[in-house]
């Protein structure tokens, strides 16, 4: 399931802003492309799975997550854990 | 922590813990692997339990208990307040203390518990079948073999669709969730305030959960589908504003609380989902630990027979089991759900009117439903099937 397969068409356009979150899960369940990644205290979107739905940025409960229609390629972000090391 | 376990329970919530519990007294090898270094914190929870559910499991304690209260107040659009007549008691919870005993009852069955331990992946067979976990424990990569895995993982769950169980949740039934613990306010010790209404929290509910004399958790849940005009914070922050301004803020958290039916899977490949996870929350009130539970109890049940008797088939005997006792009661608490969120703002204050002129033996709150009925006639048929059970 964790293997990245496909080349995304769009560019990533959903941010969640470094800092702002409470790492809740509330995003990870309504997600369904499983494009989402949190761990205790990181969270990240798993840029190649992720289709802009915003689902997520509606589901935040503190407005952490945005949505940039000139994509989020120059905004600072975690690194999803299995691409790490 | 050994290479190799009988089951492995993702997530040390209370759903967690009790399928650690009973599938370690059930003579299980068990491993528990909890994300967060602590066991209860962070607490994403407004806390409330019905005594009658909680003693099922463990001794209510005061060392875990906040509050015991014995009154309801439902508060309609327009302020009109109703107190139904409860017979049984219940209690607001310390979940950062209660999360810790029940983690405790499982490791005195005997299961092994690691926290700061993130499950990122199963291991699988040829067949697809889970036979491990892979974790990142205290940033060191590693592959666990298991014979069962149980999915704990919250309403942030992955385990379930690693394993081909789509768990996503749909934003309609999605609960958005935003609370603060307040302290230096007048609440009494005794009631839970359930506040209704488009303006307060469209979709959902705001509550007021006292835990001592002058402290109490308020939060609130609105859908997803409404949280698209204005976030959960943005309710709350007005309503604290208004109602209780200048308080001290103890906590401040998120949270997210899936008010849906049962998944439709939850038993696939080796992989057993509970409590959040597995979408077992009570869809009207929202309430998920008892029934997480009361789901972990069958998981971990399930889980050591099929261990026991070597026939991993007999996993498929958990969702049977989940259906039977709590699933099909879900589902008719699903379609109230629906009902009374089609109400408007009209129509609750209406109900309130008319609970208020019910004698008090039969304000209720079987009372007051019956009342709303009759503004919904087609959920009928779906609270005759819970009284009639």
């Amino acid at each position: 399931m964790n293997e990245v397969t496909t080349e995304r068409k769009t560019p990533l356009m959903i941010h969640i802003v470094p800092g702002k979150c409470d790492f809740c899960g509330c995003c990870v369940g309504v997600c369904p492309e499983d494009a989402i990644e949190l761990m205790e205290s990181k969270i990240s979107i798993i840029d190649e799975r992720c289709t802009n739905c915003r689902k997520c940025v509606w589901a935040c409960p503190w407005e952490v997550i945005e949505f940039h229609r000139e994509g989020v390629a120059d905004l600072p972000r975690d690194i999803p854990m299995y691409l790490n090391t | 922590m050994k290479d190799g376990y009988d089951v492995i329970v993702v997530g040390a919530g209370p759903a967690g813990s009790t399928a650690a519990r009973y599938a370690a007294a059930g003579g299980a090898s068990v491993l528990m692997l909890e994300k967060d270094r602590d066991v209860g914190y962070p607490v994403r929870c407004g806390e409330a339990v019905s005594h009658d559910g909680l003693v099922q499991f463990i001794e209510p304690d005061k060392k875990f208990i906040g509050s015991t209260v014995t009154r309801f107040r439902l508060v309609a659009p327009n302020g009109t307040e109703v107190i139904p007549r409860l017979d049984g008691a219940g209690y607001v919870l310390e979940r950062r203390i209660f999360d810790y005993e029940v983690a405790k009852l499982a490791a005195e069955e005997g299961a092994e518990v690691v926290t700061k331990a993130y499950a990122y992946d199963l291991v699988k067979d040829a067949e697809g079948n889970a036979v491990g976990v892979r974790a990142l424990i205290k940033d060191r990569k590693v592959d666990i073999r298991s014979r069962v895995v149980v999915g704990a993982d919250g309403v942030e769950s992955r385990v379930g669709k690693w394993a081909g169980i789509d768990t996503t949740c749909h934003i309609r039934d999605m609960e958005s969730c935003a609370q603060m613990t307040l302290s230096g306010i007048e609440v009494e010790e005794d009631v839970l305030d359930f506040y209704f209404g488009d303006a307060v929290a469209p979709g959902g509910y705001l509550w007021i959960f006292p835990k001592g004399k002058n402290t109490a958790n308020v939060g609130l849940g609105i859908s997803v589908e409404c949280a698209k005009k204005k976030s959960a914070i943005r309710y709350l922050q007005e309503f604290i504003e208004r109602r209780f301004p200048g308080a001290a803020v103890l906590t401040h958290i998120a949270g997210g609380v899936p008010c849906a039916k049962t998944c439709d899977t939850i038993v696939k490949n080796r992989v057993l989902l509970v409590g959040d996870a597995a979408h077992q929350v009570n869809p009207t009130s929202g309430g998920g630990i008892i029934s997480g539970m009361i789901g972990g109890m069958i998981a971990g049940q399930v889980a050591a027979e099929a261990v026991r008797s070597n026939d991993l088939r007999r996993l498929g005997e958990y969702q049977k089991r989940w259906q039977k006792r709590l699933g099909w009661r879900h589902e008719v608490f699903y379609n109230i759900k629906e009902g009374i969120s089609s109400f408007s703002d009209e129509t609750l204050n209406g109900i309130a009117a008319s609970a208020l002129k019910l004698p008090e033996a039969k304000r209720t709150l079987g009372g007051i439903f019956r009342t709303a009925l009759w503004n919904q006639p087609s959920m009928l048929l779906d609270v005759a099937k819970v009284f009639v059970s």
